[in-house]
Order: structure tokens, then sequence, then C-alpha cells
């Protein structure tokens, strides 16, 4: 019996060197525990046919003496990550027997490793919700407690590791779809600097803002993925290149930081905000200097991104047409095989966001909304990084509230948009995040702090995550 | 908005509603647009935009693929003799 709850990639990978176990056994001891604990949770749609392919692979490199930290590392990725040879569905019917023709950039290092892919996990359907209830193939639960959502949209790749059934997992962020689904599962999420990861092979929702993004049990399983799969692919034309990824400044770890406060005056729950206040003290007694920070455009945020995501989004989602893949639904002339196969592929929210992204880039609305919403955002963008002149690092908490009842705001769109309004920022104006526990409720779910750093500057939210589980966990 | 211009938005973005949805979709509009619109009174001085802009395409020539045109023909809904078939246009 290998102890999954306590294991990190670090550990495993020294055990799998010592050969204390085989990487077959470490993956036959998750797919063990799939087998469990899948069916009530619904975290995986599907567990590859290849898993012991894989692992024989990941075992010759350990013969080889070519192991790396993630060879033999069983994970899950999210279904909207395209695997050769494998269905990608992005949880929608129109894609439900799409079988990937190419493999993402960020499976390709993956294979290069020679880690071990155990599955794809549910998600909001095309990614887009905040609770893993939108997928055309059922809601996954949280782990923590089954009759809450796990957060989304990356939620099935949430639940996947909060219950052991993998030992990191991948989601995508286009506004905290990583990081909220953290906070619900008591894990680190991070949301990498928009073109550190490449976007190639990743099913788009939001171009603008799409980051492949990974979960960890820690802060240390998060950046050990991060520094794998963080480099240049001329595939993706907003890749950075390396020569620009280079910080001169701040080289030195964070000691200061902001505070906006008056960004959570209202709408956030006594129980987080608390929370949220005794984290900021923590960090205070071990020597941070804490102040206060205005960043008076990115109360707009959410706004913003709910004018600039559906306008992309209806962009992105015209190529599902019913001609080339995915589902066809038989009409009468070709307009007709459009409107069919879209009316019936599409779920309820994709179909409510692409009627939305028409609206306000329609002639007569493009100006007041698509055009007002960028600028907007250029201002939350400059903002953000003239406060990074003075402080390090911006904290704040990760959600406005704790994981939420199964069935809850599924019929107010604005209500479940909320739960994201603090991932905006990050999203929008392209700098790096990580959400990680902060504590929990009485009743004893997971509460979750978000630290965000300027471009590139990751090394400082896994400086400082790192510091903050030594403090969280001494007091 | 009414009820029409969620049936032109429907047209437009080629997606057959049903009648019942076209109601529900308009009260969910009514209710996002309602959020949204504040961002139409945010006052902004000049925004700057000090990026400079540079042409990330590539040439457009040909490269070798991991891929075969055979895994691609094989999602196509509808074929014929290896090609895509569709309904007529004209």
């Amino acid at each position: 019996m290998i102890d999954l709850k306590n294991l990190t990639i670090e550990k495993a990978h020294r055990s799998l060197l010592k050969g204390e176990y085989t990487c077959k056994e470490l993956a036959e001891e998750y797919l063990k525990v799939i087998k469990e604990k899948n069916d009530d949770l619904n975290a995986y749609l599907e567990i590859y046919e290849d898993v012991m392919t894989q692992v024989e692979i990941a075992e010759k490199k350990f013969q080889e003496g070519t192991a790396t930290i993630l060879t033999g590392i069983p994970l899950a990725i999210k279904d909207n990550i395209l695997f050769q040879g494998h269905i990608a569905s992005a949880s929608s019917k129109i894609l439900e027997n799409y079988v990937a023709s190419y493999d993402a950039f960020v499976i390709k290092e993956l294979k290069r490793e020679g880690a071990v892919i155990l599955g794809r996990t549910n998600m909001d359907e095309f990614a887009m919700g905040s609770s893993t209830q939108t997928s055309a193939f059922g809601v996954t639960k949280n782990p923590i407690d089954t009759s809450r959502v796990p957060g989304g949209s990356s939620g099935g790749s949430a639940a996947a590791l909060a219950s052991d059934m993998a030992l990191f997992t991948l989601g995508t962020e286009t506004c905290g779809s990583v990081r909220e689904p953290a906070a619900f599962c008591r894990l680190v999420g991070l949301k990498p600097t928009y073109g550190a990861v490449s976007r190639n092979g990743i099913i788009a929702m939001g171009n603008s803002l799409d980051q492949v993004s990974p979960f960890g049990k820690n802060v240390a399983d998060t950046e050990i993925v991060f520094n794998i799969l963080s480099k240049y692919d001329a595939m993706d034309s907003t890749s950075v290149p390396e020569s620009l990824r280079k910080i001169d400044s701040k080289k030195d770890n964070p000691k200061k930081i902001g505070v906006p406060w008056h960004l959570f005056e209202k709408g956030v729950e006594d129980v987080v905000m608390e929370n949220f206040k005794s984290s900021i003290e923590k960090l205070k007694n071990s020597g941070y200097e804490i102040v206060d920070i205005n960043l008076p455009f990115s109360k707009y945020s959410l706004e913003a991104y709910y004018i600039i995501m559906p306008a992309e989004v209806s962009t992105n989602l015209s190529r599902f047409d019913g001609v080339r893949y995915g589902l066809s639904v038989e009409g009468e002339n070709l307009r007709d095989v459009y409107m069919k196969t879209r009316g019936q592929g599409f779920g309820k929210e994709a179909r409510r966001r692409i009627l939305l992204g028409t609206y306000v880039l329609s002639h007569g609305y493009y100006d007041a909304y698509y055009n007002k919403a960028l600028l907007v955002r250029a201002k939350i963008k400059e903002e953000i990084l003239s406060a990074f002149e003075d402080v390090d690092i911006i904290a704040t908490p990760t959600t406005p509230m704790p994981a939420f009842k199964l069935g809850e705001k599924l019929d107010d769109p604005v209500a479940m948009y909320l739960c994201d309004i603090f991932s905006a920022p990050a999203n929008l104006s392209g700098v790096p995040s990580l959400a990680m526990p902060s504590g929990a409720t009485p009743e004893g779910l997971p509460l979750s702090i978000q630290f965000m750093a300027p471009h590139f500057c990751e090394d400082h939210l896994f400086d400082i995550g790192k510091k903050f589980e030594q403090i969280n966990q001494a007091n | 908005m009414e009820i029409k211009d969620v049936e032109e938005l429907a047209l437009l973005a080629r997606v057959e509603l049903g009648e019942e949805e076209k109601a529900e979709i308009l009260k969910d509009m009514k209710g996002i647009l309602a959020y949204v619109e504040t961002i139409e009174k945010v006052k902004l001085d000049d925004v700057k935009t000090d990026e400079s802009l540079y042409n990330a395409w590539r040439e457009d020539t040909e490269m070798p693929r991991e891929f075969s045109s055979k895994l691609i023909t094989n999602q196509f809904p509808d074929s014929q003799d290896g090609y895509l078939k569709v309904k007529k246009i004209l």
C-alpha cells in the first residue's frame, strides 16, 4: 500500500528511483482508487486504455537512467486538451465523439517526461461555468463534501486530485477556472502568465485569456509542473519567446504585499473575510510589509470580462458547424444543418454566451460594449502594473464564498459569474496568480488566499506560497 | 431587448432555439446586460497603449506534421471518395 494521501511528486520520484515501488504499482494504486470513487464523484469522464503502455515507457526510462522528475507520475487532464488518438470533447455533445488528431504542446512535454496520463476529467461545457454543472456528461461532486460543487470549470481535475485519483492534474483558465476549484477543493492552483504555457492543442474559449493551468497538492508540486510546461512554442502566436521572459528587476524574494481592501467592501461572505484578514495578519507577523493599494478600474474587471469573453466565444465556437467534425444533424439545406447542429449540440450556457457575444459585437453595440471593455481592460492592466512598481505581491481572497451546494446558482447566471470576481484582474492583465489553502470554515469547507505577481514572476508566487504554507501550518 | 432580437441573434449565430428557450434567454440576457452595462459609464482619461506590436504570423510554408490526412478525413461527418461532403450551397 502506498500512502497516496501524503504523496507528493518529489516523494514519489524518490521512491521510484530507489525502487520502493514501480511505475506500474503506483499507477495501479491510483486506478484502484478511481474504481472505488469515480462512480460517485464523476471526476473522470474516461480512463484511457493505454495507461499500461505509458507505464512501460516510464519504466524503461528508469531502467535506462533517463527518468526525470515527472517520469511515471500519474496525472489527469481536462477534457479540452488534445491527446492524439483519444477523445477530447470539452464536455459537450457537439464533440462527444471527437478524436484528437494531434497532441497539444503540453501533452508533448508530458510524454517527453514519461508522465502517465490516466484519463480526461469532467468540466463545464467548453469551460463555461464556475461549478462543473454545465457539463453534458453530468455534474462532478466535491470530494470534501459530496453535496457541494467542486468549482469550475476545471472541477473534474480538482476533484480527481483532491480524492487521490491522480498525483497532479491539468486544467485551463479563462477566468478563475483553476483557482476557484482549487479554493473549493483545498488545492493549490496556478494561473501562469499569459503566454508562458502554449495554447496549441487546447480547445479555445477566450483566446486572449486562456492558459493551461496546473493543480497541485502543494506549492512545490505546482512549481515542478509549471517549470516543465512553461516554454516558448512557435505553434502558438501568443507564446512569449524566452528572450522576453527574463525579468531584470525584482530578483529578490517578495517582501511587500499590496491589498486592495476597497475591492472587497461588499459581496464577500464574513467567514471568507475573517480568514483573509487573519492570513494577512500572519504574513505581517512573519515580516512581510502590508500596504493598502487602490485599483479603481479593477472593480470593473468582471463586467469587462463578461463582454470580452462572450465576444471571443461567439467567434471561436463558430468552427463547430456540423461540417468538418463532431456532431452533425441532418437538415434540409446547409443553413438548416448549422442551425440544428449548433442548437442541439451546444448546451444552455454555451448557447447563452454565443448569443451574448453576437450581441456585443453587433453593429450599433460594438463601440458601447466591446470597444469600451477593451479600453477598461487596458486601464486595469496599467493600474496593476503600476501597483507592482511599489509592491511585489497583490493579495486577495480567491473566491467570495466557499463551495456551494449542487444545484445552486444554476438559474441565476450573474450570481454564478460573481464566483470569479477576484479572478478576473489576473486574466485580463495577463499576470500570474496562485491560489492556495488558507484554512477552513467552522463546518470544514476549505478557504483560500490568492497572490498575484508581475508578468513572468511565478518564482515570487512559489516563494511566498511556500512561506505561507509554513506560516499557516505553524499557527 | 425583445423576443424578436433574440430570434435575430440566434439566426445570426446559427443556433436553433425552442420557443420556451427564447423567453428564458431573453430574461438571462436582460440580467447579464444590466450587469455589464456599468462599463458604458466608466469614465476614462487617455488610455496609454505603449505596447509595441510586431507580426507574430509565420510564413505560409509547407511543413511536416505528425498527423496524417486520414486522421482528419476520418472525422468528416459525411464524405465521398476521401472528400468532405456538404449540402449544396447554390
